[in-house]
Parts: C-alpha cells; structure tokens; sequence
C-alpha cells in the first residue's frame, strides 16, 4: 500500500538547518517510531512528511510517486496532532465526520463511517458531546477517528501520549498497538519517550539535531547501538559509560555496560564501590554505586536486595555484555562481536 | 466570600460605588420620565401642567418621529454590515505577515482615536465637500460631474463616516480573536482535505463567533445615540433625510426649547434601545455562554 521514501531531504528555518541531508526508507504497513531529544527535528520531520512544511532541499516520495510539491490534503496522510486539534465547536461526530464530509460524501456514508470507527474506538456514546466534555483519553480517541476515518495510506502521530497521565498512556499505548495490528496501515509515530519507542515499534529511526543516527529494531539497537548517542538514549535505566584508564585496559575510548548486565557480589569482583541511593521499584532495585577510578555506576538488583547507604560492594561487568567505543563515538566492538 | 460576616463587609465596602452608579443613572432617568408627562416649554416658564400622555402622542405622531425611527435602524444596521464585514477582512489581511506590518496596524487603529466631531469635520470639508473636496476632485480627475455628497445622499454620508470610525474597533477586536486560533486545528482541517475557503467557514468563523458577537453589541449600544456626525454635517436635513432619533430628540429640546416633548422622545428611545438589546441577545447571546 504505502512505501515511503525520503532522499536527501533537508530543512532549514532561515539560518538554522533543523534536518540535514536525511536518507529514510519505511516500508508498508511497519510501525515506525522517531525517538530523540527535545528540539531534535522529530515533529519537523513528520511535519515535512505530511506536507505540511516544505522541504529546502530533496525529495519525498510515496508509492514511488513524487509528492514533494504536493500540499497535504493530496498526500492521502492523516495526522494525530500533540494538542489533538479537535473541532472546538463540533460534537464528535461532527469532528469525525468532517474529513468525509470536505472529501464530498454522501450523508449515509458519512453516518456509516462515523459509526464503525466510533465502535471501535468506544466512542458510540460520545458522538454528541463537544470536545470540552470529553476527558484527555476520550479526546485522543477522537482525534484517532477522525484520522481512520479517510482511511489514509499512513497515519502520522506526533506525541500523541505526552498530555495523558502515567496510566492512560500504557492505556493507549495498548491502543494505538492494537489498532495498528487490525488495520494493518504503516504508522509513523513521533516521540521523545524511549520506552514508548521501545514497546511499540517495528523500526526505531534514532534522531538527534537533525541526523539519523541509527535506524533498526527495538532489540537491535539495544543490542547493537552503533554509536554513543544511541547506547545512552536506548535503555533505561541509562547505560553506564566508563572512560579514562578501565576503558585504555580495553583499547577503547569509552566502554558502555548496561545496569542489567552487572553483578553484584559480597567480595571479590572487578570494581569496589559504596554504596549511594537505592531506587526500589518493587520487582528490581537500582543502585547507584560510587566506584573510585571509575565514577558512578547505576547496577540494577533484584527487588528484595538490602543494601544501605555506605556499605561496600564488589561489582562484575558480565563477561561479554561490554560495548566497546572509540573517540568519535562510533561502536569498535558490541558484546555480540566487532561490527 | 464565604461567611456570612464577610459578605456583609463585602456589601458595605461596595456601596458608595453602587450608590453613586445608581443615582447617577436613576435620577435623570426619573426626572426625566417625570417631565415626559408635564406640560414644560422654556419659553412658556411657570405654566408647567399635567398632560398625562399627550407629549407621547405628539412625538409618535409627529412625521419627522417615522423617519428618524426609520433612519436609526438603518443608520445602525447599515454600519454594523459595514465594520464587522470590513473589519473580518481587514483583520485576516493584519494576521498575514507582510514587510512593515507594525506601522500598518498601528495606522488602521488612529481613526478611532480621533473625536468623533473632528473626524466628521474632516469627512465633510476635505473629503465630501463638491468643490474643495478630495471625491470631487478624483470625480472632476476622469471626467464626471462632482457629487454633493452631504445634500444629496446625506444618510449614506453619515453612514461612511461613522462606519470609517468604527471600522478600526471592529478590526483590533477581530484580530485579537484571530490570533488566538490554534495553529493546529486550521492544519488538522488542511489534512482533512478543507480548501483555505472553507478553513474560514467551518474552522475561523465559528472562532470568531463570540468576538463578532460582543463587537455588534457594543457597537450598537453607541451606534443608537450617534449625534455629533450628524449635527456637524448635515444637520439632520436635508428635512429629516438624515435625522435619527437623538438628533430629533435635540431638535425638541434645544431648537424648540420644548422640555416635555423632548423628554418624552428620550423615554422612547430608551424603550426602543431596550428592544433593540432584547432582540440582539436573543439573537446572537447564545454565543457568548461558554
Ligand atoms: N516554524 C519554525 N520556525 C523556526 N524554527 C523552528 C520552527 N519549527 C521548529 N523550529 C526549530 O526546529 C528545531 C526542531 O524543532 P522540532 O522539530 O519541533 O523538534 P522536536 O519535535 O524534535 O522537539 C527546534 O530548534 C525549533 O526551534
Ligand atoms: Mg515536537
């Protein structure tokens, strides 16, 4: 249905170039996240996408057909905005209706449409309510129908979670996975939130100040980052970075090992450390251990660990879970081999 | 304000001002709803009597009362079309950006800054005026006969100038409301496949609703006692062409120092403000509930 591929595509605002010269292939029907900082050109990206900023230089290209001069309503994309963008002065039908209604619909059609997406958004006993009336949740789902509704060729979603609450967002998290799975259509999704990437996508395009930095699945790039940057940005807890002389032992600028992949013991050991805070979040506990000619280390123990601030302890690195970096930054050696 | 002691306090606190604000209102109100039923002439002083309705009667039956009605209503309505239609346009050319835009919007607010008898004056020698004016000049400029515009369309005359006043609240007003629709719902409504025209139908215009809504009414509680444009142009004529219904109302008082029957035309002025409002609310009020 919908292969999307951007060449060489960059975006300046006046002086500030916001993306640069950026390569990207999504293929039809994948789940594709844009994970990266604040301010990295996630929202610009899908905005170019969309159509609706125009790029400075490249071209974008859906199914193979040229659409970079195209204005969005002619791109066959739908969009879910961060503020969802949701019709103040029109019920929710009228909101869901309104992309049908301006495509020349007719009434039934309309009215058949509205009420299948409303189904299966839940949204059947809302249709009569205005935006205002509805909570964060309910307003979002809107904000879906309205989109599905013109059944487009991908749907674009920029932080559609960041105004709910903690556990609305898994809530829908849920949803949005759900709906992708049923109707099968490439979705982009942006995101600044690693976990949301992480348990989502197919793909994960890794941004930062307008360059891919890497492109690849959740579990490759937790495997396999390909660079700095990734290895800190994927993960969570973050990665541990050690520099200086344990990363000269290794013939390596930086060496990066994850908080899960630490073992702690009573003596003996690799690295001594005191003990600082102690983060229990019930199912595991995580340590932030000072390490003399090391720094701080965070190292993750199981939830029933009883450790107090200021005792001592020994910590491994698990034998082969060591990223290996070199001075720009690049991977010279992941745990699974050189690569 | 919860408590009982507080609410008194609150009361006391309040009540110079309230007092004052109603015996400034209601004292001239009843004086002068008293002296709509008196037979009162300044140049008849100390024969004051009772006429009961008689002042009503001899205002409504008066010809000049049908034309000045007539001339209020359309003198209102026409400027209301004219600035809130015009003022909508000028405020999306405003919301545009444009080199130099500051200065203009500064500019397009000065004529409400100007006295109303001051502008009028302006209007009528610089603009209107068949010889020394800038109209007939243009006019004499490709070929045609200059127009008088003051004798001969006198209502459409006032209707320019005070349409040209109000043009810059209704723009400023507008605007405002303007620029504080979402970015993302008219972008959401470009997705959806909406032309820019009907982005302003179905997207703009319902958001402007409420600013539409309080400009019309602020404006027509002025735009009933529009008086100095009048008396400094056409005086009211020619006959009562260009008379409403405060200039007549000065024409008893003042011109024919008859008190009673002047007070009896502000009474039905007031009434007919008040229909005026009611009908408005009716009509449009719904906008303004949140
Ligand atoms: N319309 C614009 N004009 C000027 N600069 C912009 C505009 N939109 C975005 N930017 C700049 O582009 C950069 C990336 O913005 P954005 O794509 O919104 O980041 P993200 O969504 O990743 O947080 C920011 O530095 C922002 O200031
Ligand atoms: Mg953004």
């Amino acid at each position: 249905m919908c292969h999307l591929r951007l060449s060489n595509v960059s975006k300046r605002f006046g002086t500030q170039e916001v993306i640069r010269d950026l390569d990207l292939s999504i293929e039809d029907g994948a789940f594709v996240v844009f994970v990266g900082p604040s301010g990295c050109g996630k929202s610009t990206l899908l905005r170019l996408i969309a159509g609706l900023e125009d790029a400075s230089a490249g071209t974008i290209e859906i199914d193979d057909e040229d659409v970079t001069q195209l204005p969005p309503a002619r791109r066959g994309l739908s969009m879910v905005f961060q503020s969802y963008a949701l019709y103040p002065h029109m019920t929710v039908r009228a909101n869901i209706a309104f992309p049908l209604r301006m495509a020349g619909l007719d009434k039934a059609a309309v009215d058949r449409k509205v009420t299948e997406a409303a189904r299966v958004l839940n949204l059947t006993d809302y249709l009569s309510r205005k935006p205002r009336q509805l909570s964060g949740g309910q307003r979002q789902r809107v904000a879906i129908g309205r989109a599905i509704v013109r059944e487009p060729k991908a749907f674009l979603f920029d932080e559609p979670l960041s105004n709910l609450d903690a556990a609305l967002r898994v809530n829908m998290r849920l949803e949005i996975s759900e709906l992708h799975h049923q109707l099968g259509t490439t979705m982009i999704y942006v995101t600044h939130d690693q976990i949301e990437a992480m348990t989502m996508a197919d793909t994960i395009v890794v941004l930062n100040k307008g360059v891919v930095e890497q492109v690849g699945s959740p579990m490759e790039l937790y495997r396999r980052p390909a660079n700095l940057f990734v290895a800190g940005f994927i993960g969570s807890p973050r990665m541990n970075f050690i520099n200086g002389r344990e990363a000269a032992k290794l013939g390596a600028e930086v060496i990066g090992v994850r908080p899960e992949h630490i073992t702690l013991s009573p003596d003996g050991g690799t690295w001594r450390g005191e003990v600082g805070v102690a983060e229990h979040l019930g199912s595991d506990t995580f340590l932030h251990i000072k390490v003399d000619g090391v720094g701080q280390i965070t190292a993750r123990a199981p939830g029933e660990v009883d450790l107090r601030h200021g005792e001592t302890i020994s910590l491994t690195p698990e034998p082969g879970k060591m990223h290996l970096f070199g001075k720009t930054g690049e991977v010279i050696r992941t745990p699974e081999g050189v690569s | 304000m919860a408590t009982l002691h507080t609410q008194s306090t609150a009361r006391l606190m309040m009540s110079p001002s309230v007092i004052l604000l109603l015996a400034w209102m209601l004292i001239p109100l009843s004086m002068t709803l008293y002296f709509s039923f008196l037979r009162y002439n300044l140049l008849m002083p100390g024969m004051e009597e009772w006429t009961g309705f008689f002042n009503y009667q001899y205002f409504v039956t008066d010809p000049a009362f049908t034309a000045a009605l007539v001339n209020t209503l359309v003198l209102v309505a026409s400027v209301l079309v004219i600035s809130v239609g015009g003022g909508l346009l000028m405020a999306l050319l405003l919301d545009q950006p444009f080199f130099g835009r500051g200065i203009v919007r500064l500019l397009v607010i000065a004529p409400f800054f100007v006295m109303p008898t001051v502008s009028a004056l302006v209007w009528k020698n610089m603009l209107m005026h068949p010889v020394y004016g800038l109209f007939a000049w243009v006019a004499r400029g490709v070929g045609l006969e200059p127009v008088d515009w003051l004798s001969s369309a006198p209502l459409l005359s006032i209707i320019l100038i005070v349409s040209w006043q109000w043009l810059p609240f209704a723009a400023l007003i507008l605007l405002t409301a303007l620029q504080s629709l979402d970015e993302e719902q008219m972008e959401a409504a470009e997705m959806d496949g909406a032309s820019a025209l009907r982005r302003f139908v179905h997207i703009t215009l319902p958001h402007l609703s409420r600013a539409i809504t309080v400009v019309i009414l602020i404006e027509t509680i002025f735009l009933l006692s529009v008086f100095a444009e009048i008396l400094v142009t056409t005086s009211g004529g020619p006959g009562y062409d260009s008379t409403n219904l405060s200039y007549l109302i000065y024409t008893q008082a003042l011109l024919q120092f008859d008190v009673g029957g002047a007070s009896a035309g502000g009474i039905i002025a007031v009434i007919l403000a008040n229909i005026v409002a009611i009908f408005l609310i009716r009509l449009i009020g719904k906008n303004l509930e949140t």
